[in-house]
């Protein structure tokens, strides 16, 4: 979902790396700097003026160290004290998105009109199809009454000249449960019981309104005022993120302060074999059909979106969760920290009792910034349990269903297909599935469209993201299909 | 006609900070450029550390041997325009 050349992102990387610096270098003395530095008064203004910028920024800010903007009661609390608050934390911020009031440009709603492109032609396909009786033709051109309009789209289908527009609200339009809408003053909010933290809105906003609070710098407080051990636990998704290898990689995350470093992909392992069991067992009890569990985003959907999903959804764990459990068997005490591509594991994280913190790649790559590392020049370090192919190839569309397919054997027939992208569309088809069943047994659902590889935390192009996973899946062996299942 | 090649820095630095999204350049650049550049993944060349000022100026590409200091995408693209003005 990351958009190539999208200012707003570029500029929320940059607060990030701010922010690990000024925590590194003096624990945020200097943290008030920070808005300034990214404008400063003779450089370049994105807003009215360099002052709401910077506003703007601060907001931002506060979200990078973990603040809901709307927690502020007093607009003179400085980011350097919002700083010391971060490190007086001791559980990692709730996830929640939310928008930034001043930074939403409160979008007109959205809506259709007829542009000048209107011929007036004799047809009227517009005014004849339109089922509210919404258009009329105003000097020679037809026009739409916003009164009666239901924005159903119909003009916009028939006319023959492409003569209708629609002018979307593009975090309305991203959002696939509803979860954001206008206020009285056209701002926007964000509904925290629907909302399913897939973090659509916060790619898709063109004025980077929409910030989440980020755990970053309770981790870099973990590791660096703490004795405890701090273990990273990469999502399969990190393959290509870094355009490293991940064996430097993991050289880098010890250089910073990291204990140790495990795949998640070895989870994915588990999450694949016992998903597998599950299918077949459900096959032969008689159900229509099974969608995948991993996706956290899609999860929390099931549950409080599509309720006629639910009992089709695998119990299966996540490939987090195998990988925590595993990770505090061995550790009990040790601090595990996902690092992924993905907003909703923080929400997913809350509900598991192994995980303690969710980083995104951004946030890690901020954090090897701001420390000076370059991943390239670090040792590199061999993991002490290696993942197959099945775990490895996850985060790309198919790749679950792929996984799973692969185990499941010959006594059941899987026929998979895969739901690439968590669109409006996408679940009304699955709300079909639930009621009438379909053609396929074995739904993937994936919240981002090209899989986990497109998540909002992700550093790298998704097209070349996939590329690199798809290498590393093939270097792995495979697992083989479980002689118990069969 | 000899090929532009656009070196593009993948060390941490700046791929973190940009580089990664200026390698968009590999699968949808502008068409009047497209057959005219070969991009080049290039490993960190050391200039986030010649720079002595805090936040170095990376994304670092060179569009042959010219650098370009916080390069986004915008800036390679006007860059190689430039470049292939002065030889046609």
């Amino acid at each position: 979902m990351l958009i190539p050349k999208n200012n707003a992102n570029l500029m929320r990387t940059k607060i990030l790396v701010r922010l690990a610096s000024s925590y590194l270098e003096n624990k945020f003395a200097e943290a008030d700097r920070i808005p300034l530095e990214l404008r400063p008064k003779d450089g370049e203004v994105s807003r009215c003026c360099v002052y709401k910028d910077r506003a703007v920024l601060k907001y931002r800010c506060m979200a990078g160290l973990g603040h809901c903007p709307d927690e502020e009661t007093d607009e003179l609390t400085t980011l350097k004290e919002y700083g010391q608050k971060a490190l007086e934390r001791r559980a990692a911020p709730k996830n929640k998105l939310s928008v930034i009031d001043i930074a939403c440009s409160a979008c007109i709603k959205s809506q259709y009109v007829i542009t000048n492109v209107c011929r007036g032609c004799f047809a009227q396909p517009c005014r004849l199809n339109c089922p509210k009786e919404a258009i009329s033709i105003v000097n020679g051109q037809a026009h739409i009454d916003p009164s009666k309009c239901v924005n159903c789209g119909k003009c916009y289908e028939v006319c023959p000249y492409h003569s209708v527009v629609k002018i979307p609200v593009p975090c309305e339009e991203a959002c696939p449960v509803g979860a954001i809408s206008k206020d009285e003053f056209g701002k926007e909010h964000i509904d925290a019981e629907k909302c399913i933290s897939c973090g659509r809105c916060l790619a898709s906003c063109p004025f980077g309104a929409v910030v989440e609070r980020s755990q970053m710098i309770d981790v870099m407080r973990e590791i660096k005022e703490t004795d405890k051990k701090v273990v990273a636990m990469l999502a399969p998704a990190v393959a290509g993120q870094f355009s490293s290898s991940l064996e430097h990689l993991a050289g880098a995350l010890k250089a910073f302060g990291f204990a140790d470093v495990v795949e998640v992909a070895v989870g994915a392992d588990i999450t694949t074999q016992k998903e597998a069991a599950e299918f077949v067992e459900r096959m032969e009890a008689g159900k229509p059909f099974m969608t995948t569990s991993c996706c956290p985003a899609y999860y929390r959907a099931a549950q409080i979106h599509i309720p006629e999903i639910r009992p089709f959804v695998s119990d299966t764990k996540t490939p987090m969760y195998y990988t925590a459990e595993l990770l505090k068997q061995e550790h009990p005490d040790c601090v595990a920290v996902f690092i992924g591509p993905c907003l909703a594991k923080r929400a997913e994280a809350e509900y598991d009792p192994h995980v303690d913190y969710v980083l995104t790649f951004e946030e890690l790559g901020a954090m090897l910034v701001a420390a000076g590392i370059n991943v390239d020049d670090c040792p590199e370090v061999s993991f002490a349990q290696v993942s197959h192919a099945q775990g490895r190839q996850f985060p790309i569309s198919g790749g679950v269903a792929g996984a799973v397919a692969s185990l499941v054997g010959s006594k059941v027939d899987i026929r998979p297909e895969k739901i690439d992208g968590l669109t409006k569309d996408n679940i009304k088809l699955l709300k079909r599935y639930a009621l009438k069943g379909g053609e396929n047994n074995m739904l993937e659902v994936m919240c981002c469209e090209g899989g986990c590889v497109s998540g909002p935390g992700c550093i790298a192009l998704s097209k070349k993201a996939a590329r690199a996973v798809e290498a590393y899946a093939q270097s792995g062996d495979s697992l083989t299909v479980d002689k118990k299942a069969e | 006609m000899n090929k532009i090649k656009i070196r593009i820095c993948v060390g941490t630095s700046c791929f973190v900070m940009g580089s990664a999204q200026i390698q968009s350049l590999e699968f949808n650049a502008p068409a009047d450029i497209a057959d005219h550049i070969e991009i080049v993944e290039e490993r960190c060349m050391g200039l986030c550390r010649e720079i002595a000022v805090k936040h170095n100026h990376g994304p670092f590409v060179f569009v042959d041997d010219e650098l370009i200091e916080s390069a986004t995408y915008e800036k390679v693209v006007a860059k190689i325009r430039e470049k292939l003005k002065k030889i046609s």
